[in-house]
């Protein structure tokens, strides 16, 4: 760990650890509340040389983010909800080219305009069905500054690793809370280069031939391979095809790419789950209260409860989250939705009938007596 | 201006060898084939389209700059017009609907060494794309923008698009459409674009030379190209097939500035309405970074 302390806002963070990856190219559009990110980035960037533009929508900024990935820099745009939904058409485009990105939505209160200033989780879903087609994504989260320093350089590996759009869902009330961070050194966190194609000029370079491993070693546009990058279903020339062979192979490349590898995109952090009778399962800010829940119930009464904190959404982690439950008697989700993970929770867990919700969706943090209250009427106890 | 007398006759003289050419045309014929993918021929365009002659200028100018295949970026977006990019052996992104010129920003701005083609339909430029087509304009960055216009949404069958033109006929303008068009070239200027020039595939030539000159001018350029499409805006509207499209072209054009346009108000202006020199994005931005990095 670091021995710079900093004392910052969670959007600036995002803002640190994104030029610690190694970011040089960001595009966005002011919203509530993930404005900060651009603010500091238009600050930062140029005095690295890298670059910022302030494009006129969130329609154009992650357009203009895949164009520059392109030519080989790594990219960043964020976002909230409304401007998230704008997005989604070029989030498609971004799967199916496969060009690395990093999208990071600070969570606010919707649908539609909502509660700008206020903190919600429920773009949870829209991460992974939000644009439209047969797709796998990429979608990850944190509670802490530290963890949303890590979750962020981690966005940006696992992007050009996997040539793919990676989502960070951050939330209101992290990107706006100020707390102490060490900020890690350089080297200290392992950063990842996109595969770059060894094929010499004047070779016949296919861009979208996976390798065994599934990975697509990648040329720069205006480098000496000149190909072709379309939104259409494509050959391994990046040229349109219906070739239904094709069609089946790509579908499947791009889906298997994430979900085989689902075990080298996973982050969680478990907290007293050794004797847990009751897991709470949480993420984001939300995961805070939880844990704040957790040992206030552990010290006070030694009650066997723990947490498993979820750092990536998407793809789901069925077996870690079955095998973190078995002995459960009570799974609790808890969240700033509906429910939206508590659906692939109950997939996850037999029976379905013990995993329960503990929710709050007033634009209000969601605070540890709200869990309380829950826990109280699921294990019939008073308190 | 004879644009399609000029093609016959080089045509012809390339299918008789025996006659002796002047060098240079041969060659330039010879350079334009090396600019496209002949992989992925036949293009899919309708007999008769204008887009094919677009293609063909947009070649020969990038071939008579002395332009090499590796410092061209082509992006496009979705219609029939976006197409091209596939056709030519650039570096091309053929992108999501209207968005093009927001992905070229992309490029642009992270390589500004490289050189931005951007060809367009009418809807595609101006219809979901229109916000990105002015904000382009307005930045001033050295992108040059092909508004390939012809007047319809090709791609789907013929509906209107906003340069259709009010008492035109379309698929989803079967009474008539009483939609009022847009003027490229004064929508440009009035957004703030550097460059803007109008011409029609029947002027060949001239589109060859307002696209080397939209290439060469340092910031955002723009060169609509009046194109048929015979298939579904010629026949709808009962303008002919594609030759009598184009000669409606050579009709009812007139170079910019002419004594026919102050003659017949009616007809539309060709030529170059706007070359200026103002500040140029991407050199602006260079500026910021050397001033505030080190």
């Amino acid at each position: 760990m670091g021995k710079k302390i900093k004392f910052i806002q969670g959007n600036e963070v995002v803002v640190e650890a994104a030029l610690y990856a190694g970011l040089d190219f960001y595009a966005g559009y002011p919203i509530t509340p993930s404005t900060e990110i651009a603010e500091h980035m238009s600050v930062r960037l140029p005095k690295i040389g890298g670059k910022f533009i302030q494009m006129e929508d969130e329609l154009a900024s992650l357009c203009a983010i895949i164009g520059a990935s392109l030519t080989g820099h790594k990219v960043m745009t964020a976002t909230s909800g409304p401007g998230f939904s704008l997005m989604q058409e070029s989030l498609g485009y971004a799967i199916m080219a496969e060009i690395p990105c990093v999208i990071v939505n600070v969570q606010r209160g919707g649908p539609s305009t909502g509660l700008p200033t206020s903190v919600a989780q429920g773009d949870v879903g829209q991460a992974l069905w939000g644009t439209h087609g047969d797709h796998a994504i990429v979608a990850m989260t944190a509670s802490n500054h530290q963890d949303m320093f890590s979750v962020t350089v981690d966005a940006f590996n696992i992007a050009e690793t996997y040539r793919t759009p990676v989502i960070l869902l951050f939330d209101e009330v992290v990107g706006h809370m100020r707390e102490r961070i060490f900020m890690p050194e350089p080297g200290e966190i392992p950063l990842m280069e996109r595969l770059r194609t060894s094929i010499k000029e004047g070779i016949d370079y296919h861009p979208y031939l996976p390798r065994e491993d599934g990975r697509l070693p990648m040329s720069d546009f205006g480098g000496v391979h000149r190909y072709n990058v379309t939104g259409l279903a494509h050959d391994m020339w990046g040229f349109p095809s219906n070739n239904p062979k094709v069609v089946h192979g790509l579908l499947r490349h791009l889906i298997d790419k994430i979900n085989n590898n689902a075990n080298q995109l996973l982050r969680y952090k478990e907290y007293y789950l050794e004797d847990a009778r009751t897991v709470l399962i949480s993420y984001g800010a939300s995961a805070r209260s939880a844990l704040h829940v957790v040992e206030s119930r552990r010290r006070r009464r030694g009650e066997r409860i723990g947490l498993l904190e979820l750092q990536t959404l998407w793809p789901f982690p069925f077996s870690i989250v079955r095998q973190k439950c078995a002995n459960a008697k009570y799974v609790v989700v808890v969240e700033m939705n509906m429910g939206q993970l508590l659906q692939p929770v109950r997939m996850a867990i037999d029976p379905p009938e013990k995993v329960y919700l503990a929710n709050r969706i007033d634009g209000v943090f969601i605070t540890p007596t709200d869990i309380r209250s829950v826990l109280r009427l699921i294990q019939g106890k008073g308190m | 201006m004879d644009g399609i007398l000029d093609w016959g006759i080089l045509d012809w003289k390339i299918r008789n060898p025996e006659i002796r050419n002047p060098k240079s045309e041969i060659e330039v014929i010879m350079a334009v084939k090396d600019y496209i993918r002949k992989r992925f021929f036949p293009h899919m365009w309708c007999p008769g389209c204008g887009h094919g002659i677009v293609l063909n200028s947009l070649l020969r100018a990038v071939e008579q700059l002395g332009m090499r295949k590796n410092e061209i970026v082509m992006v496009s977006g979705i219609g029939c017009s976006s197409r091209i990019s596939g056709y030519v052996d650039f570096h091309t992104l053929h992108t999501i609907h209207g968005r093009a010129l927001a992905f070229a920003t992309g490029v642009k701005m992270s390589r500004p060494e490289l050189n931005l083609i951007v060809p367009m339909g009418d809807g595609d430029a101006l219809s979901i794309g229109g916000n990105h087509f002015i904000h382009a304009a307005r930045r001033n960055i050295n992108i040059t923008a092909v508004v390939m216009n012809n007047r319809i949404y090709g791609m789907t069958g013929g509906q209107y698009s906003p340069l259709s033109g009010f008492g035109t006929l379309a698929t989803t303008a079967p009474y008539t459409n009483i939609d009022q068009d847009f003027d490229v070239a004064e929508l440009s200027q009035a957004a703030g674009a550097s460059f803007v020039a109008r011409t029609t595939t029947y002027h060949v030539k001239q589109v060859i030379d307002l696209l080397k000159q939209a290439i060469q001018h340092k910031g955002f350029s723009v060169v609509e190209v009046l194109s048929q499409c015979p298939t579904y805006f010629g026949r709808k509207n009962k303008i002919g097939d594609a030759v009598e499209m184009m000669e409606h072209f050579k009709e009812n054009t007139t170079p910019k500035g002419s004594k026919a346009k102050k003659e017949n108000p009616d007809l539309i202006e060709r030529g170059i309405f706007v070359q200026k020199d103002i500040p140029e994005y991407c050199a602006e931005y260079s500026k910021i970074i050397e001033k505030v990095s080190g």
